[in-house]
C-alpha cells in the first residue's frame, strides 16, 4: 500500500460534514494515502490537536454513517487510496461486518482501528478480507520482536509504526528511538511500513524516507490548521502539503 | 483475561508492553508470602483492618423484616474502601521497581487513597480530575495537596471522571517506564479489574467469617453500590460458589433510568469498548459515550466492571437502580437512626437493603457492604437540603 508515499490525515466532520470532501480533494492532489479519522468522544492515543478536532466533529453533529458518503463522493473524484482511522466501539456499536461492508461499498481501501489489538482481533480481519479491505495495526518502539511479527502478519495493508511513546501530537524533532525502530521493523515485517506520531516537516518526512520508511503519516500539522482556519484551512492546508511532499524528493 | 466475552485488553499498542510487564510482575507477587505479609501489616496497622461487621438493629426494626448488617468500611482511615487497593497496588509499584504513580480521580476519593499510599510508601503521585470535579470537590482536592500530590485539572472532554482516566491513559503512554497507572476501579484493561478486585476481596473474605461467627450461617444477600464496581466485587468474590447467596448491585439510578439522566451501565448500557474493556456502557447508536449523572459522584462513570458484566450475563448477581431521592432519603435515615452518616454511593445499597429486608422473614440476613462514610459529601447534601 506504501512505496515512498505521503499519508496524509485529517478528522472527518471537523470543522463540519460538508467541509470535509473539500479538504480531501486538497490532501489528493499531494498525497497517495488520504487517511480518515472517524470522531470519537474519547480518543485516548490522541494529543490535544486532534482531540479538540473530534469535539468539533461532534459538536457539529457528525454522525459516523456521513464518513461513508463521504468517502462515496470522494470516490467519485479520485481514485487515490482511502484508509479510516476509527477507535473501536464505533465499529463494534455498528456491528463489524456491516461497518466493513459499509466500509467497502463506500469505496474505502484500509481501516486502522486504534485500540484493537492484533491477537484479539480474529473476526475483524476474517470479515475485511472478506471484503477485500487492507488491515492496518499499530506498532510501537517498546514492541517486542515476537510481538511485531504477529502485528505483522495480522496487517495487509502496512504496518504502522508510532515514531515515539505517547499520544499523537507534532514534535519538534524525530528521536532516535524511531530510526532504531524503523531499522528494526525493516528486518521483522514482511509489509510496507509507515511511520507516523509527530512528523510535521519535509525534513522529518525526508529523514524517515532515507531511513528505510515506505511511508510517512502526518496528521496533527495538518488538523492544526483546521483549527486555526476553520472553513476556509484549504488554501493552508495545500501550502503545508506541497512542502511535506518536497521530503520525499 | 476475560470473563466470558468481557473485559480484555482494547488500548493503543504501547501499552501492551506495560499491561504484560504488571501482569507478570502481579502473578509472581501476588504469591510471594513476603508481599503477602507487608500489605496485611499496612492493612492492619495502617488502614484499620479487619472492619467491623455491624448489626444494624435499629434500622432493621424499623424497616420490620431481616436483619440488616453493616460491613464497616467506612471506618477505614481514608473513609473508604479505596485504600485497600491504593496501598496493594502502590506496594506492587514499589516492587516494580516504579517511583511515579497515576491515578484518575471523580470526587477525590480514590485520589486521596493514592495520595496517602504514595506517601507512605515514597511514590511520587499525579492525580488526574476533571476540571468540574476540581471545581465541586475542592476539599479533596486540598487533602490530596496536603497529602504531597499533585493535582491536574482535566479541561478535556465533558471534564469529569471518564476524561480524567483518558487522561491519566495518555499519561501512562508516554512515561510507563517510570510510573504506575494506579486504577481506582475494577475497570481498565486486563489485568487491572483481576488485580483491583483481588485487592478489594478482602472484604467479603472478612464478611463470610464476620457473618458465619455472629450469625452460624451465610447470609441470605450481599449487597454493595456499583459505579466502576469495585466495593461490590470486593464483597461478592468470596461469595461466588455460595450459589444461595443471593448477590445484588445496586447502580446510580439518577433522576430515574427514563429520564436519561443516570450511570446504570449495566440497566440500561450496551456492549461496548471503552478505556480498554469490552463491558456496558451508556452510548449513543455510534457508539459515543455519553455523560452521566448522579448525586454521589462516586457512581457517576458510564461503564463498569467487566466481571459485572459477565455476572449480569451468567445471573450470578442481579443490579438493580435506586434513584437520587432515594439514596438522600436513605442517607437522612441512616444517620438518624444508627448515628451513621454513610457515603452517597454507599446509601443506594442501604436503600435497596431497606426495600429487600421488608420482604423477608426476621430471620435472614442480609449484608450491605458500607463502602465509605459521609463526611464528603456534607458540601452536595446542604446544597440539596438548604442546610438541613
Amino acid at each position: 500500500m506504501l512505496d515512498r508515499s505521503l499519508v496524509t490525515f485529517i478528522t472527518a466532520g471537523d470543522p463540519d460534514p460538508d467541509k470535509t470532501l473539500d479538504f480531501m480533494l486538497v490532501l489528493e492532489k499531494y498525497s497517495d494515502v488520504i487517511e480518515l479519522g472517524i470522531p470519537f468522544s474519547d480518543p485516548v492515543a490522541d494529543g490535544k490537536t486532534i482531540q479538540k478536532a473530534n469535539l468539533r466533529a461532534l459538536r457539529n453533529g457528525f454522525r459516523v454513517r456521513k464518513v461513508f458518503e463521504i468517502v462515496g463522493e470522494f470516490r467519485e473524484h479520485s481514485g487515490k487510496k482511502v484508509v479510516l482511522m476509527t477507535y473501536y466501539n464505533p465499529i463494534f456499536r455498528m456491528g463489524v461486518e456491516r461497518f466493513v461492508r459499509l466500509s467497502a461499498e463506500a469505496g474505502v481501501d484500509g481501516i486502522i482501528a486504534v485500540d484493537l489489538p492484533a491477537d484479539d482481533s480474529r473476526e475483524f480481519r476474517e470479515i475485511c478480507r472478506k471484503f477485500s479491505i487492507k488491515t492496518i495495526f499499530i506498532a510501537s518502539p517498546n514492541t517486542a520482536d515476537e510481538r511485531l511479527r504477529l502485528i505483522d502478519r495480522a496487517s495487509t495493508g502496512f504496518v504502522y509504526l508510532t515514531s515515539d511513546y505517547g499520544t499523537t501530537g507534532k514534535r519538534e524533532s524525530i528521536g532516535e528511538r524511531a530510526f532504531e525502530f524503523i531499522n528494526r521493523a525493516k528486518e521483522v515485517c514482511r509489509n510496507p511500513i509507515g511511520v507516523g506520531f509527530g512528523i510535521s516537516k519535509a525534513e522529518h518526512v525526508r529523514e524517515l524516507i532515507n531511513a528505510g520508511a515506505d511511508g510517512v503519516i502526518v496528521g496533527s500539522a495538518i488538523v492544526e490548521l483546521v483549527e486555526l482556519y476553520g472553513e476556509n484551512a484549504d488554501e493552508y492546508m495545500e501550502e503545508k502539503v506541497r512542502e511535506l511532499v518536497r521530503g520525499l524528493k | 483475561m476475560k470473563f466470558g466475552e468481557f473485559g480484555g485488553r482494547f488500548v493503543p499498542e504501547m501499552l501492551i508492553p506495560p499491561l504484560e510487564e504488571l501482569e507478570e510482575k502481579y502473578e509472581e507477587l501476588k504469591n510471594s508470602k513476603e508481599f503477602r505479609r507487608e500489605l496485611d501489616e499496612l492493612l492492619r496497622s495502617y488502614a484499620g483492618r479487619p472492619t467491623p461487621l455491624y448489626y444494624a438493629k435499629n434500622l432493621s426494626e424499623k424497616v420490620g423484616g431481616a436483619k440488616i448488617y453493616l460491613k464497616r468500611e467506612d471506618l477505614l482511615h481514608s473513609g473508604a474502601h479505596k485504600i485497600n487497593n491504593t496501598l496493594g497496588q502502590a506496594l506492587l509499584a514499589k516492587h516494580m521497581g516504579k517511583s511515579r504513580l497515576i491515578a484518575e480521580t471523580g470526587a477525590g476519593q480514590h485520589g486521596v487513597a493514592t495520595a496517602m499510599a504514595g506517601a507512605k510508601l515514597g511514590l511520587k503521585v499525579d492525580v488526574y480530575m476533571g476540571a468540574e470535579d476540581v471545581e465541586r470537590q475542592r476539599q479533596n482536592v486540598f487533602r490530596m495537596k496536603l497529602l504531597g500530590a499533585n493535582v491536574i485539572p482535566v479541561e478535556s472532554g465533558s471534564k469529569t471522571l471518564k476524561d480524567a482516566i483518558n487522561e491519566a491513559l495518555r499519561d501512562w503512554s508516554r512515561t510507563f517506564e517510570s510510573s504506575h497507572y494506579l486504577v481506582g476501579s475494577v475497570v481498565g484493561p486486563h489485568p487491572y479489574p483481576t488485580i483491583v478486585r483481588d485487592f478489594q476481596s478482602v472484604i467479603g473474605r472478612e464478611i463470610k467469617a464476620q457473618v458465619l461467627e455472629l450469625e452460624g450461617a451465610l447470609p441470605y444477600a450481599v449487597i454493595a453500590c456499583v459505579g466502576g464496581g469495585s466495593n461490590a466485587i470486593g464483597a461478592f468474590y468470596e461469595f461466588i460458589d455460595e450459589r444461595d447467596v443471593r448477590l445484588i448491585g445496586v447502580e446510580a439510578g439518577g433522576k430515574g433510568l427514563e429520564s436519561g439522566e443516570h450511570a446504570a451501565s449495566l440497566n440500561a448500557g450496551e456492549k461496548g469498548v471503552l478505556h480498554g474493556m469490552l463491558s456496558y456502557f451508556l452510548q449513543d447508536e455510534d457508539g459515543q459515550i455519553l455523560d452521566t449523572h448522579s448525586i454521589s459522584a462516586g457512581l457517576d462513570y458510564p461503564g463498569v466492571g467487566p466481571e459485572h458484566a459477565w455476572f449480569k450475563e451468567t445471573g450470578r448477581a442481579e443490579y438493580v437502580a435506586v434513584s437520587d431521592d432515594e439514596a438522600l432519603a436513605t442517607f437522612m435515615e441512616l444517620s438518624r437512626t444508627e448515628g451513621i452518616i454513610p457515603a452517597l454511593e454507599s446509601a443506594h445499597a442501604v436503600a435497596y437493603a431497606m426495600k429487600l429486608a421488608e420482604q423477608l422473614d426476621g430471620d435472614e440476613v442480609v449484608v450491605v457492604n458500607l463502602s465509605g462514610r459521609g463526611d464528603k459529601d456534607m458540601g452536595i447534601v446542604m446544597e440539596v437540603l438548604g442546610d438541613a
